[in-house]
């Protein structure tokens, strides 16, 4: 890119909002995939008003930001595809084939490599981020899903929702290095801060594992008991930790909640009462406000990080499903 | 890489991706020794049947596998066609769905060293059914049974099936959950009872409760139309009145057209008391498909046709449902029925209860399969596991239009102190089951 053309793109994305962010000088853009409208709805997060929605393509799910901050990355179940949208200028600029029906991706920390799981195809696709090119697939389970890298991007751990199975898969070798059966149909992986846990949600289980990185060891197993509601309903599936590490938000799916766990001795400490049948979460760039997607709601509920309270909610596409947030 | 993408659609590629899969796997069995099942061994150390300890680390040898082989059962009965020539004539239900669950059970199996066979076994009418099932019996304890009523009883009945699992994936008649049940036979698709509480919640939610029966003669039409009347009791709606429709069952092509069935419908539910909905009880496809636009009022029709209560429909797509109607499709060439889905659904109960519970012998398999920690998933949200009183499977049931999902019971509002799923069919208090 020439350095007139990288001026130009910063006086548009002046432009675009820029007396937004003179305003409020943290703002920052919130990102959320709407999977029955083909489309990711764009929320400012001063105004919480949406500010543009992109017209993405078929079932977008799984959604990420590259390390720089530049590419928001969207998997597009029904065209077996993914789109990279620039994420100042809210474009959809490249679409790269996935395989088959990808549901939720990573990228490595570096930001070179995808990470990309094919929920038809038990397979895991590494791709180049830069040329698209697929590198390796890894076959696991049946119906991948989570995706959790390592902060050192040394491991990759692969849910299978079928097969109900956490696989470890090395980066540089592409073997598996074990496959962990935890609680029924895993749809969620995420690696703590240090590396050394890796908690993953079990949507039909009602529960979340926590694995040493290490041994591969279940640790504990984290169950919801929430009163009032009925055990069935409570079907965690997306998990986001805050800055300090402490406290772990989890997504209980039909239970319209998040549980907020403490992560040094995994006690509940408290349920947040979000929209409907919420998917995942994603925390602002301090740390103090959480965004959950509610998928029978249609919107996105703002939480407080420090009172545990839902401040608002925020109307965006029909059945939200993932968010990403560009600071 | 474009290459790829070709190939992928490719029926060869299943091939080469088995083979890199297991040379791959080799590497890694290899590379980790018996980290996977020392891995396996510890989180199934949390279940209630552990397994056997895990061999000392020091062992480079692998348990022996666990072998899991299940039979399949089940005899070419000669089956109403569907009346409408859009439904195919499809002579493959069930089986189909079992292979699918077997790839599954397998490839989730070699992670921790269990083997999945399926042995099938499905008997032209004049084979000697009992002769043949008695020897099966010898070496099967695990059963998928596509069986009608009278020789599902049959099977169930044999001295040699006293320690068997069999798992009915056939039935829904209710007496079988009701009088005739029995203490080793485990019921996956719905009762009729709880598919007609599943349409009548809905219509007592859409506030249409008053309905017009229109009924076959065959005694299973007679049965449905009972449980009509019984869910409209439980759920405060109104049976205004009760026809019946007497023509037999005739062809579903014919030259002369559709003139006098026109002619005939509106006479059968001419003049009756208001209502709000047609309640059509045909269960052997002579009339039912007949019904809508053809009756003497505009109402909309549901029961066995019309809005219909199922175990699984094409429509049905949440909790992940596309990815095992995409799966099927692409491996069988055509739309999943709910027979394939409740084999499909027997086989993945057997293969988590034998993940989880680590053992093929019958008596603690059944203990687990009746346990709390019991749950398989099956694309409806919910764990679901059975009814300890009559061995039915819990589950929810989808309400679809021939063309779309309309919704799924039970409905909100309906509410059971334990599981909300036992407002549909017998809960415990009505149940007239007995187990010798």
């Amino acid at each position: 890119m020439t350095k007139i053309s990288k001026i130009l793109l910063f006086g548009l994305a002046l432009l675009s909002f820029g007396i937004a962010a003179a305003a409020e000088a943290n703002a920052y853009v919130i990102f959320v995939s709407n999977e029955k409208d083909d489309t990711v709805s764009v929320v400012d997060s001063a105004s919480l008003k949406v500010i543009k929605t992109i017209d993405v393509g078929h079932r977008p799910r799984g959604i990420i930001i590259t390390p720089d901050h530049k590419t928001i990355v969207v998997c597009l179940g029904d065209d077996g595809q993914i789109a990279m949208i620039d994420a100042n200028t809210f474009k959809v600029t490249r679409k790269l084939d996935s395989g088959s029906d990808p549901e939720l991706l990573n990228i490595s920390p570096d930001g070179k490599i995808l990470y990309v799981a094919n929920e038809d195809d038990s397979l895991v696709t590494i791709m180049d981020f830069a040329t698209g090119n697929t590198i390796e697939e890894v076959p696991i389970g049946v119906e991948p899903e989570g995706m959790a890298v390592s902060p050192d991007g040394r491991i990759v751990v692969a849910t299978s929702e079928s097969t109900s199975m956490a696989h470890f898969i090395d980066t540089k070798t592409y073997k598996v290095l074990a496959n962990i059966l935890v609680d029924s149909r895993p749809r969620y992986a995420v690696f703590t801060a240090d590396g050394s846990k890796v908690w993953v949600t079990s949507e039909v289980g009602g529960s979340v594992s926590i694995i040493d990185a290490k041994t591969y060891k279940i640790l504990n197993v984290i169950r919801f008991a929430i009163p009032g509601v009925r055990p069935e309903l409570i079907s965690p599936v997306g998990i986001t930790f805050t800055k300090d590490g402490k406290r772990a938000f989890i997504s209980l799916g039909k239970a319209n909640r998040l549980a907020v766990v403490d992560t040094s001795n995994y006690n509940v400490i408290d349920y947040v009462l979000v929209g409907q049948r919420p998917w995942h979460t994603e925390l602002s760039p301090d740390g103090s406000t959480l965004y959950s997607a509610n998928g029978e709601t249609n919107d996105i509920t703002v939480v407080d990080v420090a009172s545990l309270r839902p401040l608002k909610s925020v109307p965006v596409g029909r059945l939200p499903w993932g968010l990403a947030i560009r600071p | 890489m474009a290459e790829t993408r070709v190939e992928r659609a490719a029926l060869g590629t299943a091939f080469r991706r088995m083979w890199h899969f297991l040379q791959r796997s080799v590497l890694w069995l290899v590379a980790a020794g018996i980290l996977p099942f020392a891995a396996a061994a510890t989180s199934m150390a949390q279940q209630p049947a552990p397994a056997a300890a895990p061999p000392a680390q020091a062992a480079p040898a692998q348990p022996a596998p666990l072998n899991v082989d299940i039979l399949y059962l089940g005899r070419q009965y000669v089956e109403p066609p569907p009346l409408s020539l859009l439904d195919k004539i499809v002579t493959d239900q069930g089986i189909q769905g079992a292979r699918i669950a077997l790839q599954e059970n397998a490839r989730t199996g070699r992670f921790v060293n269990q083997n999945y066979h399926l042995t099938e076994m499905i008997l032209p009418l004049d084979a000697d059914f009992k002769a043949k099932a008695r020897a099966a019996l010898a070496t099967h304890k695990l059963i998928i049974a596509d069986l009608e009523k009278d020789d599902l009883l049959a099977l169930a009945d044999m001295p040699e099936a006293k320690d068997a699992i069999i798992f009915d994936i056939r039935t829904s008649d209710d007496s079988l959950r009701q009088e005739q049940c029995r203490a080793n036979v485990f019921h996956f698709l719905p009762e009729t009872a709880m598919r007609t509480d599943a349409l009548a919640q809905y219509l007592v939610w859409k506030r249409w409760p008053n309905w017009l029966i229109v009924s076959g003669k065959n005694p299973a039409d007679i049965a449905y139309a009972d449980d009509v009347k019984q869910s409209a009791r439980k759920f405060g709606a109104k049976v205004v009145d009760e026809r019946f429709y007497t023509y037999a069952a005739g062809s579903r092509r014919t030259d002369t057209g559709h003139q006098q069935v026109q002619q005939q419908l509106p006479l059968v539910t001419q003049n009756a008391p208001p209502y709000d909905v047609v309640f059509v009880a045909d269960q052997s496809e002579v009339f039912g498909e007949y019904m809508p636009y053809r009756t003497w009022d505009p109402r909309p029709v549901v029961g066995t046709q019309g809005l219909i209560a199922v175990a699984w429909h094409r429509s049905f797509e949440e909790y992940g449902g596309t990815q095992l109607q995409n799966r099927f499709e692409r491996e069988v060439g055509r739309i999943m029925t709910e027979r394939d889905y409740s084999a499909w659904l027997g086989i993945r109960a057997f293969g988590e209860a034998i993940l989880r519970s680590n053992t093929i012998q019958p008596a603690p398999l059944r203990a687990y399969l009746l346990s709390d920690h019991f749950g398989v998933a099956g694309y409806k949200g919910d764990a679901m596991n059975f009814r300890t009183w009559d061995l039915q499977l819990r589950q929810p049931i989808i309400l679809a239009s021939a063309r779309d999902l309309v919704s799924i019971s039970p409905q909100d509002g309906f509410l059971n102190p334990k599981y909300l799923t036992d407002t549909l069919g017998f809960d415990q208090p009505e149940s007239k089951c007995h187990f010798k």
